[in-house]
């Protein structure tokens, strides 16, 4: 890593302006560099005031993805936000927070997930931390069953390649565990049939595990993204805890689904760096490389920051995160009338529910 | 009058014409063939898939997220069962995400026995999927109803199953299909693929008209004050043809329901009955144990209990692996007629 322009710190914001940092051969923008690690930093605050939730009873279950910022912040920034299928619909699984924070989501809005207050927007204090659910976004609605994404991904982007003039893509993204469901393989089929080849970014981040069990003990493959090859479909691996690399792979692969309107397959290698969650302990495994740290050392010897404002970043996303959760805390909890809510949507040949739910038939 | 598989056919048909049908699919549903039972030939949007369950259903939540309205065949309900956990997941997405989407598709499929089908074409589903909550799942026993509940399952906002009785898909209706021509024989040479050589064949479909059942509204075949028999799919026609032959044997007539709606059913018609009558038999060919009759029987027994005259029954196929191909296994193992009008009469005949 390097400055490709001279930065003096007597420059001021016009050398920051023009500052590339680089990794490799790719360069980003010092400006979008900070801008990546300030929210990197923000959706790790989220991350570990979530974890101190799941130890001190003020929310149950964690999960989430503590190491895979660097690669998720820029799925986040790159994303075609909006709403039907002109922009990307987005099938996540739960360790995207860092996605939703990149796109706009508010760390509060994550804290009232994990507090299940009624005033979570996601899921209304239904589900686990990190189940998104964004209509405005085209977020699908993220479930703890592994891999099911991976065959609902070629529908939203059927709709999206019949959509005239549009470009959205759907983008799918799971483990490397999940591959080996069956889901995963579905994909890859529908998304390839010759002649109604479909505009999926398969994503898979991986870790290295399936919860407790080491990916080397399982895959033979020796990457995943192997696997397309039969079916036509290119792809590259990642090292996901690189955010300049990550966002040029993530550029390739979304300008390949944009154009060609084909599918287009990314693994990014990235760290686990509390564990699969809180039922494993949720500590921090100190061996595993932190992209957080790494980046902002990164953005220190190119000058771009000094430590004294890495720790004001990631002190700053600590309080908003802090007082994120004191706001949550006070919000209130769903009542036994929210049991029935949102069952189902309004039907005008339901005799019996016209409006949604309301207990057994009566 | 139409078949079954015809209305069915002429409901797709209007639905892709005038309400927003946009995908038709699933395993050999497009041409050449138009669906094993023939339900989807000649349709516009009717597209084959890979053999793909899994894919199938979540190829129709995918659509349904982004705009589209589906309506996705899994060939035989058979094998729908590894789809299991989607279909969970189909009738969550609502509540889950707190409102934020509808998911409008529809999912139809052949179940039950009665086609000789041995093991893997003769399952029932519908007590499973009567817990699938979040969905709608509707059962039609004639073609007019057949017609009627696919045009509601189209245009209702939520995830609604549409399981078809094998065994009555060619079977003939009585009433007629609003716009079908009078003469069956022309409805057939319009809207019936011919065997051999289709690649220029199209057809000419009659000008149909809307007709939606509602789903939660089950209907009265049969109204008499001497026991309430309660059913669907291929056991209502034998349950109707049972009391026929009681009342003609005896002059003593019972009401029988056409419930037509599984979830939500239409407990305040069934109630009513039952508190008419005091004699319930409720009567379907689904495995007999955490079979969906049965929590038919416990709301009545919870709701009913001092109505009831006698103590109610229940028909339902036999707890085994399957249905065998000899006709000794199938006849023996989900209920056939002689066996509703015997437990029939004796319903009608225990001292109250």
């Amino acid at each position: 890593m390097s400055a490709t322009t001279d930065h003096s710190p007597d420059n001021g914001w016009t050398a920051l302006a023009t500052l590339e940092i680089a990794s490799g051969e790719k360069t980003l923008p010092a400006s979008r560099c900070l801008q990546i690690y300030r929210l990197m930093a923000r959706a790790r605050a989220l991350e570990e005031c979530m974890i101190k939730m799941s130890k001190s009873g003020q929310g149950y279950f964690w999960i989430g993805g503590p190491g895979e910022e660097a690669f998720n912040t820029c799925l986040g920034l790159l994303v075609k936000k909006g709403c039907g299928p002109a922009y990307d619909y987005l099938h996540l699984h739960y360790r995207n927070s860092a996605t939703l924070i990149a796109m706009g989501m508010p760390l509060l809005d994550g804290i009232r997930q994990m507090a299940m207050r009624v005033t979570d927007p996601h899921s209304r204090g239904r589900n686990f931390a990190g189940h998104y659910a964004c209509h405005p976004w085209n977020v699908i609605p993220v479930t703890s069953v592994i891999e099911v994404q991976y065959v609902m991904a070629p529908g939203t982007a059927l709709m999206q390649k019949r959509h005239e003039g549009g470009n959205g893509i759907t983008i799918v993204v799971g483990g490397d565990a999940g591959t080996a469901e069956g889901d995963f393989a579905s994909c890859m089929i529908w998304s390839s049939r010759p002649g109604n080849e479909l505009p999926v970014l398969m994503i898979v981040t991986n870790n290295g595990y399936g919860i407790s069990t080491c990916a080397s003990s399982q895959h033979a493959e020796h990457a995943m993204i192997e696997r397309g090859k039969p079916f036509g479909i290119p792809g590259e691996v990642v090292d996901g805890n690189d955010p300049i690399q990550s966002w040029h792979a993530l550029l390739r692969g979304m300008d390949y689904c944009r154009q060609k309107r084909r599918p287009y397959m990314i693994e990014a290698h990235v760290s686990r760096l509390h564990g699969h969650s809180s039922s494993s302990g949720a500590l921090r495994i100190k061996t595993e490389p932190d992209c957080l740290t790494l980046f902002g050392a990164q953005l220190v010897a190119a000058g771009v920051l000094d430590e004294r404002e890495c720790e004001e970043i990631q002190n700053r996303a600590a309080a908003e995160a802090a007082a994120a959760l004191e706001k949550a805390l006070s919000e209130p909890n769903p009542t036994v009338e929210d049991i029935r809510r949102h069952v189902y949507a309004p039907s005008t040949v339901d005799v019996v529910y016209p409006d949604d739910y309301t207990g057994l038939p009566s | 009058m139409a078949t079954m598989v015809q209305a069915v056919r002429m409901a797709l048909h209007y639905g892709e014409t005038y309400l927003g049908v946009t995908d038709i699919f699933g395993e050999d549903v497009g041409p050449p063939l138009g669906g094993v039972f023939t339900a989807t030939q000649g349709l516009k949007t009717a597209w084959n898939s890979p053999l793909d369950e899994r894919g199938i259903v979540g190829m129709a939540m995918g659509i349904a997220y982004a705009g589209g309205r589906p309506v996705a065949e899994i060939q035989f309900c058979d094998y729908g069962f590894n789809t299991i956990d989607l279909l969970k997941v189909a009738g969550n997405q609502h509540w889950a995400g707190n409102g934020h989407y509808n998911l409008p598709m529809v999912l139809m499929t052949p179940s039950g026995s009665g086609i000789r089908g041995s093991l893997y074409h003769s399952h029932s589903f519908e007590s499973w999927a009567s817990r699938l909550a979040g969905w709608k799942v509707v059962m039609p026993s004639t073609p007019l109803d057949a017609y009627g509940l696919m045009l509601s399952a189209i245009v209702d906002p939520n995830p609604v199953m549409v399981l078809l009785p094998k065994a009555l898909l060619r079977v003939r209706g009585e009433q007629k299909l609003p716009g079908e021509p009078e003469d069956e024989e022309e409805l057939k040479a319009r809207i019936d693929a011919p065997v051999g050589d289709r690649s220029n064949w199209q057809p000419r479909w009659p000008d149909l008209k809307p007709y939606y059942v509602p789903i939660g509204e089950a209907t009265l075949c049969r109204a008499g004050d001497a026991a309430t028999v309660c059913s669907y799919g291929r056991t209502l026609p034998l349950c109707v043809q049972a009391a026929d032959q009681i009342r003609e044997e005896t002059g003593q007539g019972c009401d029988v329901l056409d419930l037509r709606s599984i979830f939500p059913y239409d407990w305040k018609t069934l109630s009513q009955s039952v508190q008419k009558t005091g004699r319930l038999l409720v009567v379907n060919e689904d495995t007999e144990v955490t079979n969906f009759g049965e929590h038919l029987l416990r709301r009545v027994i919870d709701e009913h209990f001092y109505d009831l005259l006698v103590k109610p029954r229940l028909l339902m196929g036999r707890h085994v692996p399957g249905i065998g191909l000899n006709q000794v296994y199938e006849q023996n193992t989900v209920p056939q007629l002689p066996l509703i009008k015997e437990t029939l009469r004796a319903l009608i005949a225990e001292p109250a």
